[in-house]
């Protein structure tokens, strides 16, 4: 179980004038067996993140160290790590249980060994009465699980999953999640997970790290960063729906921004008042999209309550004890 | 477009029909001269339906019993030299453009593109372009009347290059990057990986070049002078007497034409299967 460390690790591509960075400078300390899901918006750098950890990506400036080894000069191969990519990329040619050997055969690992570890991950994964086939024969779910088989059978240092079920339908998607889970709880391997889905991010993490433009905008405990985000940008993207981020609420000081969850807006006689534009019906609550003053604002209503009339005004009162504030210029948390 | 209507289908199957008819008329014509006497095939008009000599004729062209004007090789060692170098033609271009259409798509080295377009240029440059200089090298490297002087010169192959290269791109990254992680090197990522995906690309082409080969006229009638090195479409024009239709042994020539068409139809109807499967079962 190896720890893996972020230098100031920067990433440019291009020389000159062309030369763009997309990575400025990211510190952080994954501590070993622990799992990290870095999340961010499309093109925020987190892919190419991964990718520098795996060695896939070269390192513009700063060191990446898995265990106490700077990794920056050495190949994939020899880093003791494993990745599962977003579309699988199995063999075509190869049979599952080729699939899942090829990397140890290349290593030169006696056959009765790499038959052992391979009878053993599949049998974790369920995929044993499926090691004949190819992978065009089997399912996405099936594929997945191959792809994470493969991964298992290196015991390696750190796993590496770049959105691993962005191709899954919804149900397949929260099963595996749960799988991933089950299996980093078994093997307790250091684990560095890519996804843009918050609820992946949040499900899975035992820390985050939120990423937006190449930089690290929060890293802590999916508790940690719903209920203390360090900046808008962390406010607007955990959560379903975002939080409300008001420049002119009533009690908001000057040159602050007031956020307030749609969850934590008590519908009330007297406070706020809210004019509905769009009620959305989601089953276990409903969404009341309206304007407080000139600004948009989510309110989120138990299903037991009445609902409100489009085009009405309701009174709502944020928990005092759930307002945040940030900086309108910096975008940054103003401790409360 | 799929229309259900009476005379559009009558009219496809007449299209259909001629077709056939265009292309299969020659050969049977052909196939019908080979089993008349000389004397038979030159009378006017010439028979259409096939005479009592087939096994005789087919003997003697096989082992070159003709007495006639013109050449008198054996037709079963020219169809061994012309399926020598058939074969060699094509797995010698298959195995050169596959190197280099590797070297080309997934390594950075000083020069790629020049490479790229080299190789791109040599399109506009056949072998009777450049058919002198080609003599002239071949002949100082002492390789005239050998399979080696046969086959060499048309090995180079930008068309298949192209091929393969077109194919490459289309293999996803991830499996160079999959392959990476596995501790693959270059090499082995082209035999493991790269060659059993192309298989199907490969027997495609090993198609069209084992007909390309097969069909080699102009180079062979240059640099060969000895009877045992003729492939046999050479064989077939040498067998044909300058002195006239009355000299040549028609009925011969035709039978030599017959068994030069089998073993392109053969690989052909053999490879087929290939195609096949190849399309059926899309690997990606």
């Amino acid at each position: 179980m190896a720890a893996i460390s972020f230098r100031n690790v920067v990433k440019r591509y291009g020389k000159g004038k062309q030369e763009l960075q997309v990575i400025h400078g990211i510190d952080a300390e994954i501590q070993g067996g622990e799992f990290v899901v870095i999340v961010g918006p499309s093109g925020c750098g987190k892919s190419t993140l991964l990718r520098m950890v795996a060695g896939l990506e070269e390192i513009s400036g700063g060191e990446i160290a898995i265990g106490d080894r700077v990794v920056n000069t050495l190949e994939p191969a020899e880093r003791d790590i494993a990745m599962v990519f977003q579309n699988y990329a199995l063999y075509p040619h190869m049979s599952v249980f080729e699939n899942m050997a090829y990397g140890l055969k290349i290593r030169k690992l006696p056959v009765a060994e790499i038959k052992a570890r391979v009878d053993k991950a599949a049998g974790i994964l369920e995929l044993a009465h499926l090691l004949d086939r190819k992978p065009r024969q089997l399912s996405g779910g099936q594929r997945q699980r191959v792809a994470m088989g493969r991964a298992i059978v290196r015991q390696p240092q750190v796993f590496l999953f770049d959105e691993p079920l962005s191709n899954l339908d919804a149900k397949l998607r929260a099963q595996t999640r749960l799988e991933i889970q089950k299996l980093h709880r078994e093997l307790g391997i250091t684990s560095l997970f890519v996804t843009h889905d918050q609820v992946e991010a949040m499900t899975l993490a035992q820390r985050m790290i939120v990423m937006n433009a190449g930089r690290m905008e929060q890293f802590g405990t999916p508790e940690e960063v719903y209920h203390r985000p360090a900046s808008t940008f962390v406010a607007s993207f955990i959560g379903s729906p975002p939080m409300n981020l008001l420049k002119e609420a009533q009690g908001g000081r000057q040159g602050t921004i007031t956020g307030i969850r749609p969850e934590h807006l008590d519908v009330t006689d007297t406070g706020w008042e809210v004019r509905t534009e769009t009620v959305e019906m989601l089953g276990a609550e409903r969404l009341v999209y309206g304007r407080l003053g000139s600004e948009q604002i989510i309110v989120r209503i138990e299903e037991n309550k009445p609902a409100p009339v489009t085009g009405q005004a309701i009174h709502v009162r944020p928990r005092e004890d759930r307002l945040h504030w940030f900086d309108a210029g910096t975008g940054r948390r103003i401790a409360a | 477009m799929i229309e259900r209507n009476r005379f559009l289908t009558i009219l496809t199957h007449v299209v259909l029909v001629l077709g056939v008819l265009v292309v299969a008329f020659p050969v049977y014509i052909t196939f019908v001269a080979s089993t008349h006497t000389m004397e038979d095939v030159v009378r006017v008009p010439m028979p259409l339906t096939p005479g009592s000599h087939f096994l005789e004729n087919y003997r003697i062209a096989l082992l070159g019993e003709r007495v006639g004007t013109g050449t008198h090789a054996a037709v079963a060692r020219m169809m061994s030299v012309s399926f020598i170098m058939a074969i060699a033609i094509a797995l010698g271009k298959i195995a050169i453009s596959l190197l280099s259409a590797f070297a080309i798509v997934y390594f950075r080295f000083p020069f790629r593109i020049f490479f790229f377009w080299a190789i791109f240029v040599t399109l506009m440059l056949p072998v009777e372009v450049r058919i002198g200089p080609t003599y002239k090298v071949v002949a100082d490297l002492h390789m005239l009347n050998s399979y080696a002087g046969l086959a060499v010169p048309l090995i180079a192959s930008a068309t298949a290059t192209f091929l393969f290269r077109q194919f490459f791109l289309t293999v996803p990254d991830e499996l160079v990057e999959a392959a990476r992680m596995d501790g693959a090197g270059p090499m082995r990522f082209f035999f493991d990986v790269l060659l059993p995906l192309s298989a199907t690309s490969m027997a495609a082409l090993f198609v069209i070049q084992f007909i390309y080969g097969w069909n080699q006229y102009l180079w062979p009638l240059l640099i060969t002078t000895e009877e045992n090195m003729y492939p046999i479409v050479l064989g077939i024009k040498q067998m044909i007497s300058s002195g006239g239709d009355a000299q040549t042994e028609w009925n011969i020539v035709m039978a030599t034409a017959m068994l030069a068409m089998i073993p392109p139809a053969l690989v052909v109807i053999g490879m087929q299967k290939w195609f096949v499967r190849g399309l059926v079962d899309s690997e990606k």
